[in-house]
């Protein structure tokens, strides 16, 4: 990284500032001319798309939630009213349900960036915990919203969901009743599922924080997956990637629009337009789009505590990436078995996610089966044997030295040689 | 460097995503038949609704469709806002006071009635919802406020059901005291056909079909599930007129900036 650069405060008041609350020189280290690595292309882009994914809900939600009533005799009347009487409360609340669904978009390919990247690998596990960990918060909170317009899809995703928790042996049934203030969905699961999805925003802001703390202390990774070595490899934040992620939240933001102004219910199920009656089962009870995968897993099993116990184990596993590919090579890019592999883990996953909407049964089931199977394994089976077995790709020597680094090509396989040495390498060279 | 197609190369899987959730979603649940498609004038980017049929529309519901089904969340008012049938204001109060309401008591706490004004809801058609289940069949008839957004493909299949209605019952379905319906799923359907030729008279003088009925109605309803519609695609062209000028300029400024780094 870029070591010779300080800041200097300029005039009087920011001399005067910096001595006491260095705010100005904070902002400088790191949004300004922190450095970053040169060769980053649009996919590292969706961080800053989510952190402004993010404030929209926060902005959105404050505003919703000033003329909306959690009460179940009033809270589907009450959204109505928003969108019927309240000074662009449509555009407010067509902006914060589609924005929800442009978060879940966009930290998907987040995620699968970081996996092709190998972003969550040595010294960035905790930059990739942090992400799990938002990631969860996510889904928990995109869930509760789901059920405060209390249409029919709301009241019973919010049953079949919760009902997840009862069986666990022993404390199941105590903690759903905890969970739902009752013993079935009712008025105290909406005040309290609001009250949630009021919370858990701001701690998401919280872990987003450390999750960008984290990431400004060893840097970004970047497509070829090999460390920054000179100040060769980077370039300032600012302006190169503040206009770079501008560029590309503003073509994320026309997608967006698109839904909110020209198809703003698309993404939603029209059953949630009428009103939750616990005296009607709808045909088929599916969650939101973003949620489908985890449905598809969760129902793929045969026994109930174990398909629940899959589901979560979908995401708990994720925390472990680091320490089940240990492979030193972090990019796909220099991994050609595990490039396959990779796509095929995103196939299986779009794949999930379309059977997710699809009833149980014939070939959605085997389907359903074969995906789970491979999602686990992907992780758990294939990412520890190719850790082992796989032969990268040469490698260049740096971001900025396309030289094919002999040492890597020759001993041929990345776990004897870590990334370290690749530094050392390139530093006898020059 | 041409960024356009390197982002088209870097974020295909993006847009592959999107392509593949927008499709399907709604693809799940389908009904009997495929709905027919009539074509409307609210449909697409720049789609308004159509004034005139959206008076027919109202006309045809507040004879017909209000004897059983209510619309709580419109209000008279709403019948001459901007976006909607547009009747003048004097139109509408005539219209909302040929309705009454109990609204509060006098001193001797006896109910109070009164003609209805703008901005009141439309008339609830029963008491309670046990009152319109004894009254149909035992079957609750939906409040049409949103029924066009709670419908899979709302409007085409509303048009479709309306103007569906089939005398002759395939020999395999036994649909008891109800009526035969393809669109409806299963068939059978506990509302009677409600709509017949001339079912009303038009104040235009538009004659009263089925087909005309079944289309003015549907109209009305669309709009009445979603009376800001015309704002919304009005103000969504602004932004994203907005949006596409701004993005040209930020093209720009990171191929500019861009160039001198390799």
């Amino acid at each position: 990284m870029n070591h010779d650069y300080q800041y200097t405060p300029k005039n009087g008041f920011s001399k005067w500032l910096d001595k006491r609350l260095p705010l100005m020189r904070f902002a400088d280290e790191n949004l300004l001319s922190f450095p970053t690595p040169k060769n980053l292309n649009y996919f590292y882009t969706f961080g800053f798309i989510l952190t402004m994914c993010l404030v929209t809900q926060i902005i959105t939600g404050i505003v919703l939630a000033m003329h909306y009533v959690p009460n179940t005799l009033l809270a589907f009347d009450s959204i109505e009213h928003i969108m019927r009487d309240v000074n662009y409360g449509w555009l407010i609340r067509y902006t914060h349900s589609n924005g929800a669904s442009m978060f879940f978009l966009a930290v998907f390919i987040h995620m699968f960036r970081g996996l092709y990247y190998g972003s969550y690998k040595e010294p960035r596990e905790i930059i990739w915990i942090l992400g799990v960990v938002i990631f969860l918060l996510m889904i928990i909170t995109g869930f509760m919203g789901y059920v405060l317009p209390w249409g029919q899809m709301s009241f019973w995703g919010a049953t079949v969901i919760t009902n997840l928790v009862a069986t666990i042996p022993i404390i199941g049934e105590p903690v759903l009743t905890l969970l739902l203030g009752g013993y079935s969905v009712d008025n105290p699961t909406l005040n309290r599922f609001f009250s949630l999805h009021y919370l858990l925003p701001f701690v998401i802001f919280g872990v987003v924080i450390l999750h960008i703390w984290a990431l400004h202390v060893t840097g970004n990774n970047n497509p070829t997956g090999i460390e920054v070595k000179d100040s060769k490899d980077t370039i300032s934040f600012h302006p190169y990637y503040t206009v770079k992620d501008l560029f590309a939240y503003i073509v994320f933001l026309l997608m967006f629009c698109y839904f909110i102004f020209y198809n703003p219910n698309i993404l939603g199920h029209p059953d949630n337009y009428i009103e939750a009656d616990p005296m009607l089962t709808p045909a088929h009870i599916v969650p939101e789009w973003y949620l489908l995968p985890f449905y598809a897993i969760l129902r793929a099993v045969p026994d109930k505590l174990m398909g629940v116990l899959l589901m979560f184990g979908s995401i708990v596993v994720l925390f472990f990436l680091p320490w089940l590919d240990t492979m030193k090579v972090k990019s796909a890019r220099y991994r050609p078995l595990y490039k396959i592999f990779f796509l095929l883990f995103v196939v299986s996953c779009l794949l999930l996610g379309y059977l997710g909407a699809k009833a149980p049964e014939g070939i959605y089931l085997f389907l359903s089966r074969v995906s789970t199977i491979y999602y686990f394994a992907f992780f758990l089976v294939i990412m520890p044997v190719l850790s082992r077995i796989e032969k990268p790709l040469p490698m260049p020597i740096g971001i900025s030295n396309p030289a094919i680094d002999s040492s890597v090509y020759d001993s041929g396989n990345g776990v004897a040689s870590g990334a370290p040495s690749y530094a050392m390498d390139s530093v006898n060279r020059h | 460097m041409n960024i356009f197609k390197k982002i088209f190369k870097n974020n295909f899987s993006f847009f592959l995503v999107l392509f593949i959730f927008s499709g399907s979603l709604n693809a799940a649940e389908g009904t009997t038949f495929k709905n027919q498609k009539p074509g409307f004038s609210f449909e697409g980017p720049f789609g308004k609704f159509d004034k005139e049929s959206l008076k027919r529309g109202y006309q045809v519901y507040s004879e017909v469709c209000s004897a059983c089904h209510g619309m709580k969340q419109l209000s008279f008012r709403n019948l001459s806002q901007p976006g909607g049938p547009e009747f003048s204001v004097e139109k509408v109060k005539a219209i909302a006071s040929g309705y009454s309401i109990f609204d509060g008591t006098n001193e001797y706490g006896e109910p109070i009635e009164r003609s209805m004004a703008l901005t009141d809801r439309f008339p609830k058609p029963y008491g309670s919802k046990d009152e319109a289940k004894a009254a149909n069949n035992g079957a609750y008839p939906p409040d049409l406020s949103l029924i066009v957004k709670a419908r899979v493909d709302g409007y085409n299949y509303l048009y479709s059901l309306l103007n569906g209605y089939e005398e002759e019952i395939p020999e395999d379905l036994d649909i008891g005291d109800l009526s035969y319906n393809p669109w409806f799923p299963g068939g059978a359907i506990a509302m009677y056909q409600p709509l017949y030729d001339e079912s009303v008279e038009y104040e235009d003088g538009t004659i009263a079909t089925i087909d005309q009925m079944s289309y003015d109605v549907t109209n009305f309803l669309a709009w009445a599930a979603e009376p800001t519609m015309e704002e919304r695609k009005k103000l969504g062209f602004t932004v994203m007129g907005f949006l596409f000028i701004f993005l040209i300029l930020m093209y720009l400024s990171v191929n500019k900036l861009f160039k001198d780094v390799h």
